[in-house]
């Protein structure tokens, strides 16, 4: 157990830097890159304050569409099976599992909630999809 | 001294001076009348991208008589060991020369470049003007720009489309191979690049892939398309659009693939509700376009180029990452678009739907 500032006190700390410190005085592309890596902190924040739902969420999601097995103790392990199970699915895909049928929709289900546990981490604005005007 | 980035060894006042030699020995070539003195000022380096450096330069013409006359110009250049030549420098060159020659919004080539700058490279004319599309849709300069683009746009792609490629040294661009159709072509190219380069499973690319190879349209006629026909490479000012950039994914292939590939979220830029670059309707676009062009618009066959384009920008994201996860390139920017692929397939997921 560490002491405070906590990690997510820290991250802030830097972003807070980049924002209203060094992107304001900065042109250019260096501009751009502090933006850029202001963003990328506001990204690691929200993994961290996620990811030990997303990964449990993530595993049980997977548990329904191939065959169950145990579930990993560490992070890292976690992680790793999730991977091994994902490239599993998308070998299923490949062989034509996923083109129809109620398997498709379970599995498109699965894969828009993985793609928007991402988005909430990596660019949560992206999730609403506004109507498009037409004429 | 400043190096010049990415051209090897040659100081940037070194590149200058081989840059007036050539400029000298071509513009006497061309014009039959031999010229005082070339100088090139104002060199500087815009953007290096990762497959391709601009730089930007004025050259002032000197006449046996003391006439001067200046020329805005760009230098288009290779980075040295890029990591991968998507057009080679001459045939882009070229193709630059055909929509000129056509009047299709574009820069005046000028030369083809020689050896002397250690370099494949090629002159052409500055053209002034802004790409950044947030300015566009934000500042009120561009008022009356954001109301006309849309139709501008459909016009000026229509007129690419005529392009009669034949009637040009264009035998080397990407075409579909014998047997595939163009849409074929395209997901195979971006299939074998998908499974080659990705690191990490992508489920729903994969599920893309399938969806695209079920849903093929029936095959077309073949143009050339731009391949990168989006905002960010379309140079605009108050009054509209100035130039048509960046060709070097300029292929052979099925028209309405432009026409999709402008309504990909990602070149929304934040305007989402308004699908063509964040600018205008499809309906203003389209109509823009088969009235200037005589070819019909097909909106089943866009909306599949426009899954394709998602698909393929995804896929671009992920190769553009690479560099950075083999620690060839620490680039932060480089870095954060590893994590942009999502974006892509959040898009797929729900047109493949729709």
């Amino acid at each position: 157990m560490q002491d405070r500032p906590t990690i997510q006190e820290l991250l802030q700390s830097v972003s807070h830097l980049l924002d209203t410190e060094l992107v304001p005085t900065l042109s250019g592309s260096h501009q751009f890159y502090a933006r850029v890596a202001a963003n990328v902190l506001r990204i690691v924040e929200r993994e961290l304050a996620n990811e030990e739902e997303q990964l449990s969420a993530e595993w049980l999601r997977l548990d329904a569409l191939l065959d169950t097995t145990e579930r990993p103790t560490t992070r890292d392990a976690l992680q790793q099976a999730i991977r091994k199970r994902t490239e599993e699915l998308s070998e299923r895909i490949r062989q034509g599992a996923a083109d129809a049928g109620p398997y498709r929709e379970q599995v498109l289900q699965h894969l828009k909630e993985t793609i928007r546990d991402k988005l909430v981490v990596s660019n949560p604005k992206w999730i609403k999809r506004p109507e498009e005007e037409t004429g | 001294m400043t190096n010049s980035p990415n051209i090897p060894n040659i100081p940037i006042d070194e590149l200058a001076r081989r840059l007036a030699d050539f400029l000298k020995r071509s513009f006497s070539t061309a014009q039959e009348k031999t010229l005082q003195h070339v100088h090139v000022q104002e060199l500087r380096l815009l953007t290096g991208g990762a497959s391709r450096l601009t730089w930007s330069f004025d050259a002032v013409l000197e006449e046996p008589d003391g006439q001067t006359q200046t020329l805005a110009l760009i230098l288009r250049s290779d980075p040295p060991g890029g990591p991968q030549a998507v057009m080679e420098r001459d045939l882009e060159y070229r193709v630059i020369a055909a929509a000129y020659d056509e009047g299709a919004l574009v820069p005046q080539p000028y030369f083809l470049g020689d050896d002397s700058l250690g370099a494949p490279f090629f002159i052409m004319e500055r053209i002034e003007g802004e790409t950044i599309p947030r300015r566009l849709f934000r500042e009120a300069a561009y008022d009356d720009a954001r109301q006309i683009m849309p139709q501008q746009l459909g016009k000026i792609l229509a007129k690419i489309h005529r392009i009669p490629v034949e009637k040009y040294p264009l035998a080397d661009l990407l075409a579909p191979q014998q047997g595939r159709s163009a849409a074929e072509e395209e997901i195979a190219r971006y299939e074998d690049k998908y499974h080659t380069m990705a690191r990490e499973p992508h489920p729903t690319l994969e599920l893309a892939f399938r969806w695209l190879r079920q849903h093929l349209p029936a095959d077309s006629s073949r143009v050339l398309v731009h391949g990168d026909y989006r905002m960010g490479n379309i140079m605009f000012a108050s009054d509209g659009v100035r130039s048509i950039l960046d060709w070097e994914l300029a292929h052979i292939g099925d028209p309405m693939e432009d026409l999709g590939w402008i309504c990909v979220r990602s070149w929304r830029f934040g305007q989402d509700h308004l699908p063509v670059g964040g600018l205008g309707t499809r309906a203003a676009f389209q109509r823009a376009y088969e009235q200037a062009g005589d070819y019909p618009v097909d909106p089943e066959r866009v909306r599949f180029w426009e899954i394709f384009g998602n698909l393929r920008w995804g896929v671009i994201c992920l190769n553009m990452t690479q560099p950075f996860l083999d620690g060839q390139n620490q680039s932060v920017e480089l870095a954060a678009i590893g994590r942009r692929a999502a974006e892509t397939e959040w898009e797929l997921l729900h047109l493949m739907e729709a």
